[in-house]
């Protein structure tokens, strides 16, 4: 292989944002016919490496050299004109147009006076839907597709070009098993044709079986890469959890107060079925499982954002109905929601008015808010939770997005909630402050608080969980204490291993 | 360092350009013609823009929460044709709350689309602008309605009198605008309609309950509705039923003047007064120069864009659009 | 899938299944009312009703385009307005005077030309600075307008040509002069937006305009060309109408952007743009005139007519949204 130029090779590559260090001297090489894959934590600089590629960032510092050439990208369009094709986990299709025009979205070919060429297009989009060997034709409307089909469109789009390199970004996230199958042999036709392909994912059983090196990141630095068949799961994955952080197991020296919340075959649409587990007052609950496992839907439901179809739900031991937000948080249920900026702030208003939102009724005097004692809470828990802020007058927006959070975090605190819902706590947020709101969440539960954490980083689980529920499609498998749990069980228990002695 | 302070010049000036504007124009006035700024002509202006200003008090409310009202004006024509059509019917001290219920139901019933059933404010209200117009139409008979006995009567008070020698549409103006401005800025509701505005799924994940918000917004703009169809009536004791036609962008136009996003989430009752006023000196200027009242719907376009432009301009930090 | 395909066969046909209801409704109600001794299905009664969609049909098919296209165009009336002065005015140029009726097609050419550079100040407008395309037509509505006026202050603008009326009255198999251009101008329009590239890029930058635009789509210039499109459509509504009528008002065209727009989205039009079809453009426009003449025939006068269009509106965005939700999978905000 070392004879060989490199289908394309990232070199160096430094990208800082105001606050993080994203991307911390990446380099990185793919072969052409290899398929390379990049795996991280999330956060670990994997989605900022792939904008850079795609020329939605410019590096600060490094190159991006395809085939020997140095080349510097504006815009995935471009990226796609040098054959750097992009294959999205969040789809970027028109749902209202045909599967052909997506496939040549912006590049329809034309008969005169601008009129689309319609039997070119539907001829060229049959011979690249024959080789994916779909289900469905060139007319189909997209949104009349499976989110899988969908997937597969996207990669169709990819076959349009003379492609160098194909980024796969999670691309078996939606998919059925049936799916995957047709999607390894799509790759490992490109991999025949000479393609250089990168390869994102979280599932290491994927990767062992189609990959043929493993690039790491942590923290926004490379960490090395691994001939697939010369390593295995666990150096993979000690390389990709490091000891950067101090995530050491955390059960709580304290003791456990009375059941603040139990949760009885809970069941919610499609979306989670017969769940049951219980939290104590001062313990952490951790909920780990894939993206689509249900685990945010269980944290809405709790919050009444979702209407259950069956369970019951009970606090300090009496069942409860939740019918709104507006209920859960009078019952003393909070929820610091996954997405930061959509759900959990109003970026335009300032801190303080953030913070003290949900009981801005309750601080009235009279008929008028209270400043004054907004003010007190604001600065109480600036001073509590280090919260790094010029002052209350700030706009929440112009925060990082550490501070943000922790303004999040205050603003159930100040209510003191029996039980806190934490969906991701550290999504998008650095180092330093993920060990901050890691080490916030462990007092809260010594405090006496109920807690609950969402996350899909497993580092993050085992550090700050006394108990950990394992969940797979929509499902617990299994609910580990501190003790027991390992890295490995973990991992097969949210992969569905076990789910066939379990559930059967 | 020095670019940095430049830029913020820059914003400063997009940020205050529409009082910058505002300014000029009124110094060009003045030296135009010296009776610009004399008290009477001020009083004049401001007694003129009082309907429309009223008006601007309530969609300021809609529009921060994240909507539109264009309503509002079918709105008014209604309220002016019930309260004079039920003065000779049932007397003043009936009709004048009669006419709030009718309109405040109109209102919860615009409210109860956009909030409760989260329909598109900007067609649920295009559509009410012409059932409202309907239903005028159908209550006057397509008539119009006057006052029989135009000097029995002391209805003509919130249109024609004066307390302190400040005319009582100037007054409740002035106290109104008080009013819903400490609402707006001092109360938990008002922090609430910003927060639906500027987020209204974060406002939920707050534990607001944002149809119930949306819906009071529009009760609120049916009320101001309401003072202004009183304040109409009484001025003139008698009215067509296309009174209020078009004021829905004339008010609309004086809310954005003032600096309130239709995205929601931004804007102020004094700035949405600013508004008004503007928009009332501009007529006023250019009608003393001698020129048609149709020139202020040109120099209204001009600055109106110019405002927006300007706004949004200091927000991304350049001029021109990134639109490819 | 099924369900989907169901729900979607219902609204694309709803629009024709409703004109189908007022059709029966008018003709039964009005035999039962006995008010009118004409019975509503007549021949002649149905020519006219088409030929009284044009104005309106003609504008809410650039509407249409331009709601795909996901933005809106409030300043239509004035357009229209404005176009009508120009087309009336022009032929009475004296630099004109020696053309005889060779004025009419240079008068049509210069009220068309007022419209397509109306909607080109838009459109750029709107590219270039960014602003909202609802605040930018907002604007130009008032501003338009004022250009009207300050042509001719608040006198109508009047030129009857005898040639003009006898062409705008004519009746060509049976179908009269305004009825043609609405049928040329929905085929058209049809064809642009289901057989070219632009039509086919409009719907993408409606449906996803982050995909478009990653996709190399230019933006800019097709939201221009749809701006163009709609202020040259704005024209035409006029010069077919004011070739007949001969006299225009100042105030003329005001409230026309409600009425296209309503006969949009009766049509199925998305608002925030990407769906939408001409077709089912022109069964909301139709649909819309139907319950004018309708209301009409069974004895209600306009008031009604307002009121009850209004509620339909409403009733329509009301049926859209309970056939889109998701149900179970969207959280209760």
């Amino acid at each position: 292989m070392t004879d060989q130029t490199p289908a394309l090779r990232l070199e160096g590559i430094v990208k800082t944002f105001p606050g993080v260090r994203a991307l911390d001297g990446v380099s990185l090489s793919v072969m052409p016919g290899e398929v390379h894959a990049l795996m991280g934590e999330n956060g670990a600089g994997k989605s900022t490496l792939m904008k850079v590629l795609g020329g939605i960032h410019q590096p600060d510092e490094g190159q991006i050299i395809v085939e020997e050439v140095p080349t510097v990208m504006t815009s995935p369009l471009q990226a796609k004109s040098k054959g750097i094709v992009f294959i999205h986990q969040e789809l970027s299709l028109a749902e209202e147009l045909s599967v052909a025009e997506n496939i040549y979205l912006g590049e329809l070919p034309r008969r005169s006076f601008g009129r689309v060429d319609w039997a070119t297009l539907y001829a060229r989009t049959d011979a690249i839907l024959e080789k994916l060997k779909v289900g469905f034709n060139a007319k189909t409307i997209v949104g009349d597709l499976s989110i899988a089909n969908q997937q597969m469109v996207e990669i169709a789009r990819a076959l349009t070009v003379e492609a160098k390199a194909v980024i796969f970004d999670e691309p078996t996230a939606s998919l059925t098993d049936a799916e995957k199958v047709v999607l390894f042999d799509v790759i490992s036709d490109l991999q025949s044709q000479g393609v250089g392909i990168i390869y994102i994912s979280h599932r290491m059983e994927e990767i062992f079986k189609i990959t043929d090196r493993i690039s790491v990141l942590r923290d926004g630095s490379y960490r090395g890469t691994l001939e697939t068949r010369n390593t295995n799961e666990e150096e993979v994955t000690q390389l990709m959890i490091g000891r950067a952080l101090d995530l050491s197991r955390n059960a709580s020296s304290h003791e456990l107060g009375d059941v603040a919340l139990e949760v009885r075959g809970l069941s919610c649409g499609n979306m989670f079925k017969d769940v049951s587990f219980e939290v104590r007052r001062g313990e952490v609950l951790g909920f780990y499982g894939l993206v689509g496992a249900g685990r945010t839907e269980i944290a809405e439901t709790l919050f009444g954002l979702r209407d259950p179809n069956a369970g019951t739900i009970l606090l300090d031991g009496e069942e409860v109905r939740i019918s709104s937000p507006a209920d859960a948080i009078s019952k003393g249920i909070s929820l610091v929601p996954e997405d930061r900026k959509g759900q959990g702030l109003v970026l335009g208003m300032n801190c303080r008015d953030n913070m003290t939102l949900p009981q801005v009724g309750d601080l009235s005097s009279g008929p008028f808010v209270a400043p004054g004692t907004e003010t007190d809470i604001f600065d109480k828990y600036k001073e509590k939770l280090d919260i790094r802020t010029p002052g209350w007058k700030q706009t929440v927006g112009n925060l990082s997005g550490g501070n943000q959070q922790k303004i999040v975090i205050a603003k159930w605190l100040s209510m003191h909630p029996k039980v806190l819902i934490v969906d991701e706590p550290t999504r998008g947020i650095d180092v330093g402050s993920k060990s901050e709101i890691h080490n916030l969440i462990r007092e809260l539960a010594a405090q006496g608080y109920a807690v609950i954490v969402v996350s899909s980083e497993m580092p993050e689980v085992l550090h700050v969980s006394d108990r950990i529920v394992a969940m797979f499609s929509g499902r617990v498998m299994r609910t580990f204490t501190s003790e027991e749990v390992t890295e490995e069980s973990l991992i097969q228990a949210i992969s569905g291993i076990t789910a066939t002695d379990k559930v059967a | 360092m020095a670019s940095m302070s430049k830029a913020d010049i820059g914003r400063f000036l997009a940020r205050q350009g529409i009082l910058i504007a505002f300014a000029v124009f009124i110094i060009g006035f003045t030296l135009a013609n010296e009776r610009f700024l004399s008290p009477d002509n001020v009083m004049g202006v401001v007694r003129s823009s009082a309907i429309l200003g009223v008006m601007a008090l309530g969609v300021t409310f809609v529009v921060i929460s994240g909507n539109l009202d264009l309503s509002v004006g079918s709105m008014m024509s209604f309220s002016t044709i019930v309260v004079l059509d039920l003065h000779d019917k049932i007397g003043p001290a009936l009709a004048i709350p009669a006419m709030f219920a009718m309109t405040l139901c109109l209102g919860a019933f615009i409210g109860f689309l956009v909030g409760y059933l989260k329909l598109n404010s900007l067609i649920v209200t295009l559509g009410m602008l012409s059932a409202i117009h309907g239903l005028t139409l159908t209550y006057s008979g397509g008539q119009n309605m006057d006052i029989v006995d135009k000097e029995g009567t002391w209805f003509a008070v919130f249109g024609q009198g004066s307390a302190l020698g400040i005319p009582v549409p100037i007054l409740i103006f002035i106290l109104l605008a008080a009013l819903l401005g400490i609402i707006l800025a001092k109360t938990p509701f008002g922090r609430k309609v910003y927060a639906v505005g500027g987020n209204g799924t974060a406002a939920t994940f707050s534990g607001i309950k944002r149809a119930r918000v949306v819906f009071l917004c529009y009760v609120m703009s049916a009320f101001c509705v309401a003072v202004a169809g009183l304040i109409q009536a009484s001025r003139s004791m008698g009215s067509q039923n296309t009174v209020g036609q078009g004021l829905e962008l004339d008010v609309l136009a004086a809310v954005i003047l003032g600096g309130a996003s239709l995205l929601g989430g931004s804007g102020t009752i004094f700035k949405t007064v600013i508004g008004v006023l503007i928009l009332g000196f501009i007529q006023n200027g250019l009608l003393l120069i001698g020129l048609q009242f149709y020139v202020q719907y040109v120099v209204t376009w001009v600055i109106i864009i110019l405002a927006v432009w300007l706004d949004i301009a200091a927000k991304r930090g350049k001029l021109w659009s990134n639109i490819a | 899938m099924e369900a989907g395909k169901l729900s979607k066969f219902l609204k694309n046909g709803a629009i024709w299944g409703f004109i189908v209801f007022e059709l029966i409704f008018f003709s039964v109600a009005g035999q039962f009312l006995s008010l009118s001794d004409k019975a509503f299905m007549d021949v002649d009664n149905m020519l006219l009703l088409l030929k009284q969609s044009a104005p309106i049909g003609i504008i809410a098919m650039g509407m249409t385009i331009i709601m795909i296209n996901g933005n809106i165009d409030l300043s239509v009336g004035a357009i229209f307005a404005l176009s009508a002065v120009i087309l009336l005015d022009s032929m009475t140029w004296t630099i004109f005077a020696g053309l005889g009726d060779w004025v009419i097609p240079v008068s049509w050419g210069l009220a068309l030309l007022t419209g397509v550079v109306l909607g080109a100040i838009n459109g750029l407008i709107v590219w270039k600075t960014g602003v909202d395309a609802f605040i930018v037509t907002l604007g130009s509505m008032l501003g338009f307008r004022g250009l009207v006026f300050m042509y001719n202050g608040e006198n109508p603008t009047s030129n009857l040509n005898w040639t003009l009326v006898d062409f705008a009255e004519a009746q060509f198999l049976g179908l009269h002069t305004a009825t043609w251009f609405l049928a040329v101008v929905t085929f058209v329009i049809w064809y642009v937006m289901t057989r070219t590239v632009h039509g086919r890029n409009a719907y993408a930058i409606g449906d996803n305009r982050e995909a478009a635009v990653n996709a190399g789509i230019k933006v800019g210039p097709h939201m221009l060309i749809n701006f163009m499109i709609i202020g040259f459509l704005a024209a035409l509504s006029a010069v077919v109408f004011y070739s007949e009528s001969g006299s225009v008002n100042p105030n003329d065209g005001q409230l026309y952007e409600l009425w296209v727009i309503t006969a949009v989205v009766l049509g199925g039009t998305k608002l925030t743009g990407g769906a939408g079809s001409i077709l089912s453009t022109l069964g909301g426009v139709l649909a819309i005139q139907l319950l004018r003449k309708g209301l009409g025939h069974i004895g209600a006068d306009t008031s009604t007519v307002n009121l009850v269009i209004g509620l339909i509106l409403i009733a329509v965005l009301f049926l859209d949204r309970q056939l889109n939700t998701k149900g179970k999978e969207e959280l209760k905000i």
